[in-house]
C-alpha cells in the first residue's frame, strides 16, 4: 500500500489501539453503523427504540445515515433484503419492541431463508420488565431464534459493542443470514465505552471451510470424463460473484446450465448453453436434462423440494458433485458423490485449470431437439385478442432490456406471475431477478423493489406482483413519493390468487375456495398517492404502456388486466419426479377465428 | 439406532434454548440430556442421546456446529468412551426385604444414601443396562421416587502407541468429513 492511499484510508489512519469513547447505548449503535459503512436503515420508530432514534438526529443532519421510514415493519426487512441483495452489502433494518419486532419476522424469515445478510436492530423493554408481559413486550430472542443465523439480547451497555460488531461479522461471513440484535430501552440509555477495535474470536463459527485440493482433483475428473455433464446453478454463484467464472468453465467444458429460480441469469439467459430455469415450472427440457445427464453438477444450491421434485427419482441415472459452502447442506436433500465444501469464489476458479477443454456435440444437440421441440408450443406465438400474462412478461423485457438503466432490476412478487418472469422474462446478469424463493413471501416485490431502487438510484427497477401479493404491502406506495423512487410496477392482475387457483383446478376439482381477489383501481390508487398510473387491458396497449411507463420520470404503475384462469406451464406436480410434468395444452385452431386459441 | 452425542457450548443464556429448539424444529427425538460446565472456564459441555440413522444423526451433528454458539459437536457413539449414568431411586422396604434389597444393592455396587423406616434410597451408577436390570429388579419391592441423570461419556485416553487420534482428527471429522 502506498502512502498516499493509507493515508486517504481512515480504517488504516486510526491508531491500532482506540481510544474508548464514552458514548450512551444508543449513540452506539450508530457509531457501529458508521463503521460498517452503513448509509441506509430501513424503520420504524416506537417506545422501545426511541433513545435510538433520537442520537441519528446528529448524523442525519449531517447526510451520514439515511432513514427510511415504512409504513409496516415487514416492509422495513423486505427493503433492507431488497438493499441488500442488489448490492451485497448488509442491510440493516429497525423496529420498536412488541409488534414492531413480531412484525418483522416474516421478512426476516424471507431474507435468511435465501442468504440474504440483514441486521437487524429492535428495542426491548428495560431490562428489570423483561419477562412481566410488560406493555409491547415479546421475547423476539426467543421468537426469532430459529429463523435467523445468530441472535442477541442486550441487557448491558458494555456488551454492546463487541455485539454489534459480532452480528455485521455473521451476517456477511460465510453463507450469509440474518442476525437480530435486541436491546433493552435503559441499555440504550446507559453510558458506556466504546471501541470497536475487536478481533473477533468465534471459536464455533467457521464461516469460510478450506477446500480439500484432493476432493476438487476428483470433481475435475469427474467432469473431464463425463459425456453428458449438466450445471445445475444456484444464488451460491451470485453470491461468490463467480458469475464470469462459471460461464468460462461451462465454455471451455462446454457444459449445459439449469438454474435454481435464484440463480437465474448466473448464465446469461441467451447464452447457448443456458437451458433457464429448472425444476417445478421449468422447461421440459431443462427437466429432461437433469434427467439424463451422466454428471450432475450442483453449484452454490440446496437442492429445494421445487427444483428436485420427487427425491427417489431425481437424476438417478447420474452421478452428482456439489459444491457447497454450507456444510449442513450436503447431503440434506440430495446424496452427492463427491462434495467439495468450500468458498466457491476459491473452488470454481481453482477448478477452471484442472478442466480440459471439451466438445460434447451428441449430448448438446440432443439438448437442442428438446428444445425445439417446446419452443413449437409456445404461447408466445400466439396470435391471441386477448392479454396473455406471458406476453405481458415478455414485452416488458423487451422494452426495458435495453431502456435508460438497463440492465433492469426486477423484483417480483410470488405466485404465477413470479413464475411466468422467471420464464419469459431474458435474465441476462446474475442478480437481476430479486425474488422470494425459499420463503415464498407474497408481498415482497414492492418493499424490496424500494430497497433495491434506493441501493441503485440509476438503475431500471421493475417491482412485478400479482393483485393479490401486491395487496399486502401496497401501504408502502407512500415509501415511492417520500423517497422519491422511480419504481415502475407491473401488476398482472387477474382476479384470482392465481397459483392457489390452479392448484384447486389441476387438485382440487376446481373448487375455488378463498381465491377469487376483489382488487381496487389501482390506476386511481396510485394517483391518491401521487403516482402515475395506467390500466391495461388489450394485448396492443402493453407495449406504449410500458414505454411510457420507462420515460416517464419518477414511479409508475400498470394495472395489466389479464385473462383470468391462465396457468402456469409445463408443471412438474407436487410429489412428481421432475420429468413427469404436464405440459403446455397445444394450441388448436378454432373455426371462424382467424388465429389460434390456446388449450387451457 | 442410538447415538451418543457430545457438543461444547459457549456458556451463554439460551445457548440450551438454541440447542434444543433446533432439534424440536427438525423433529428430531431427544432420549437423554446433560448439561455441564466442561474443564474450560465458559464452554458448557452437553451429552445427548438421540434415536435415529446415521444420516439423521449426520445431519443433527451438522445443524448443531451451524450454530454460532456451538463450538463443537462429536458423536461418540462408534468410539471408546466411558459411559455412565446415575440414578436415585427411592424402594419401599419392609423389615423382611430390607436385607435382600441390601444383597442386590451390593451386586450392582449400589450405594444406599438414605435409609427410612419403611424406605430407602438407593444410588446406582453404572451404564444405561445396567441402571436398567437394576431398576426391573428393584421394582418387584416397589419404587416410590426415581430420577435418573441420562448419558454422560467422556472418551477413553489413548493407551497406546497404536492409536494417533489426535483432538484434531476429531474435530475435522464432527465439522462433517469423517
Amino acid at each position: 500500500m502506498t502512502e498516499s492511499t493509507s493515508q486517504s484510508d481512515p480504517q488504516a489512519a486510526r491508531p491500532k489501539e482506540e481510544p474508548p469513547q464514552e458514548m450512551t447505548g444508543a449513540q452506539m449503535v450508530w457509531e457501529a453503523l458508521l463503521r460498517e459503512g452503513v448509509d441506509t436503515v430501513f424503520g420504524h420508530p416506537g417506545g422501545a427504540i426511541l433513545p435510538t432514534y433520537d442520537a441519528l438526529s446528529p448524523h442525519e443532519a449531517a447526510g451520514r445515515i439515511h432513514h427510511v421510514l415504512v409504513r409496516h415493519e415487514q416492509c422495513a426487512a423486505h427493503m433492507a433484503d431488497g438493499y441488500a441483495r442488489s448490492t451485497g452489502k448488509v442491510g440493516v433494518c429497525m423496529a420498536t419492541s412488541g409488534p414492531g419486532a413480531t412484525n418483522l419476522v416474516t421478512g426476516l424469515a424471507t431474507a435468511q431463508m435465501d442468504s440474504v445478510p440483514i441486521v437487524a436492530i429492535t428495542g426491548q423493554v428495560p431490562t428489570h420488565l423483561l419477562g412481566t408481559d410488560a406493555f409491547q413486550e415479546s421475547d423476539v430472542v426467543g421468537v426469532t431464534q430459529p429463523i435467523t443465523k445468530h441472535n442477541y439480547l442486550v441487557t448491558d451497555v458494555n456488551e454492546l459493542p463487541l455485539i454489534l460488531k459480532e452480528a455485521f461479522y455473521i451476517a456477511r461471513e460465510g453463507r450469509p443470514g440474518v442476525v437480530l440484535i435486541d436491546i433493552c430501552k435503559d441499555v440504550q440509555n446507559d453510558t458506556g465505552l466504546f471501541r470497536y477495535d475487536f478481533e473477533i474470536e468465534l471459536p464455533g463459527f467457521e464461516p469460510w471451510p478450506d477446500y480439500d485440493p484432493e476432493i476438487l482433483k476428483a470433481a475435475a475428473e469427474m467432469i473431464n470424463k463425463a459425456e453428458r455433464p449438466l450445471i445445475l446453478a444456484g444464488h451460491g454463484i451470485q453470491l461468490a460473484g463467480v458469475a464470469d467464472k462459471l460461464q468460462e468453465l461451462v465454455e471451455k467444458a462446454e457444459i449445459p446450465v439449469v438454474t435454481t429460480l435464484l440463480g437465474t441469469g448466473t448464465l446469461p439467459e441467451t447464452h447457448p448453453l443456458s437451458l433457464g430455469m429448472g425444476g417445478m415450472h421449468g422447461e421440459a427440457y431443462a427437466n429432461r436434462a437433469i434427467q439424463s445427464c451422466d454428471l450432475l453438477i450442483a453449484m452454490g444450491m440446496r437442492f429445494d423440494d421445487r427444483i428436485t421434485g420427487r427425491l427417489d427419482r431425481f437424476a438417478k441415472q447420474a452421478k452428482i458433485i456439489h459444491f457447497e459452502l454450507d456444510r449442513a447442506e450436503v447431503g440434506k436433500n440430495v446424496v452427492p458423490d463427491l462434495a467439495v465444501i468450500g468458498d466457491l469464489g476459491e473452488t470454481l476458479p481453482a477448478l477452471l485449470p484442472l478442466v480440459e477443454p471439451r466438445k460434447h456435440q451428441v449430448w448438446i444437440r440432443e439438448l437442442d431437439e428438446w428444445r425445439k421441440e417446446t419452443e413449437e408450443t409456445d404461447i408466445l406465438q400466439l396470435e391471441v385478442d386477448e392479454l396473455i400474462p406471458p406476453f405481458v412478461i415478455r414485452q416488458l423485457w423487451h422494452t426495458s432490456h435495453d431502456a435508460p438503466g438497463a440492465p433492469p432490476i426486477v423484483v417480483t412478487d410470488v405466485g404465477q406471475h413470479q413464475m411466468w418472469e422467471a420464464q419469459y422474462f431474458i435474465h441476462e446478469q446474475a442478480g437481476q431477478l430479486l425474488t422470494s424463493g425459499g420463503l415464498g413471501t407474497m408481498g415482497y416485490a414492492l418493499p424490496a423493489a424500494i430497497g433495491a431502487q434506493i441501493a441503485n438510484r440509476d438503475r431500471l427497477v421493475w417491482a412485478v406482483a400479482g393483485d393479490g401479493g401486491f395487496q399486502m404491502t401496497l401501504q408502502e406506495l407512500a415509501v415511492l413519493q417520500q423517497e422519491k423512487l422511480p419504481v415502475k410496477i407491473a401488476i398482472i392482475n387477474n382476479g384470482f390468487l392465481g397459483m392457489v387457483r390452479q392448484w384447486q383446478q389441476l387438485f382440487y376439482e376446481k373448487r375455488y375456495t378463498g381465491t377469487p381477489v376483489l382488487s381496487p383501481d389501482y390506476a386511481k390508487l396510485a394517483e391518491a398517492y401521487g403516482i402515475p398510473g395506467l390500466t391495461v387491458r388489450k394485448p396492443d396497449e402493453v407495449v406504449p404502456a410500458l414505454e411510457k411507463a420507462i420515460a416517464t420520470p419518477g414511479p409508475f404503475l400498470i394495472d395489466f388486466q389479464v385473462k383470468e384462469e391462465v396457468n402456469v406451464y409445463p408443471m412438474v406436480a407436487p410429489g412428481a419426479a421432475v420429468d413427469d410434468l404436464i405440459r403446455r395444452p397445444k394450441p388448436r385452431v378454432v373455426q371462424g377465428y382467424s388465429g389460434v386459441q390456446p388449450g387451457w | 439406532m442410538k447415538h451418543t452425542l457430545v457438543a461444547w457450548m459457549r456458556d451463554k443464556p439460551g445457548v440450551l434454548n438454541r440447542v434444543s429448539g433446533l432439534l424440536r424444529r427438525r423433529n428430531f427425538n431427544i432420549d437423554s440430556l446433560q448439561v455441564s460446565h466442561s474443564e474450560t472456564p465458559g464452554v458448557s459441555r452437553m451429552t445427548f442421546v438421540v434415536d435415529g440413522d446415521d444420516r439423521m444423526v449426520d445431519q443433527v451433528v451438522k445443524q448443531l456446529i451451524k450454530l454460532v454458539d456451538v463450538i463443537r459437536v462429536e458423536n461418540i457413539s462408534e468410539k471408546p468412551a466411558v459411559i455412565r449414568e446415575m440414578a436415585l431411586v427411592r424402594v419401599r422396604t419392609t423389615p423382611e426385604t430390607r436385607s435382600e434389597i441390601m444383597q442386590f444393592v451390593d451386586i450392582y455396587r449400589g450405594q444406599i444414601v438414605d435409609v427410612a423406616l419403611d424406605s430407602m434410597v438407593i444410588q446406582l451408577v453404572g451404564t444405561e443396562e445396567k441402571v436398567d436390570s437394576a431398576i426391573d429388579l428393584l421394582q418387584n419391592f416397589g419404587i416410590k421416587e426415581m430420577v435418573r441423570t441420562g448419558r454422560v461419556a467422556l472418551l477413553r485416553g489413548r493407551s497406546g502407541r497404536s492409536r494417533k487420534r489426535g483432538t484434531a482428527v476429531w474435530r475435522a471429522q464432527s465439522n462433517g468429513h469423517g
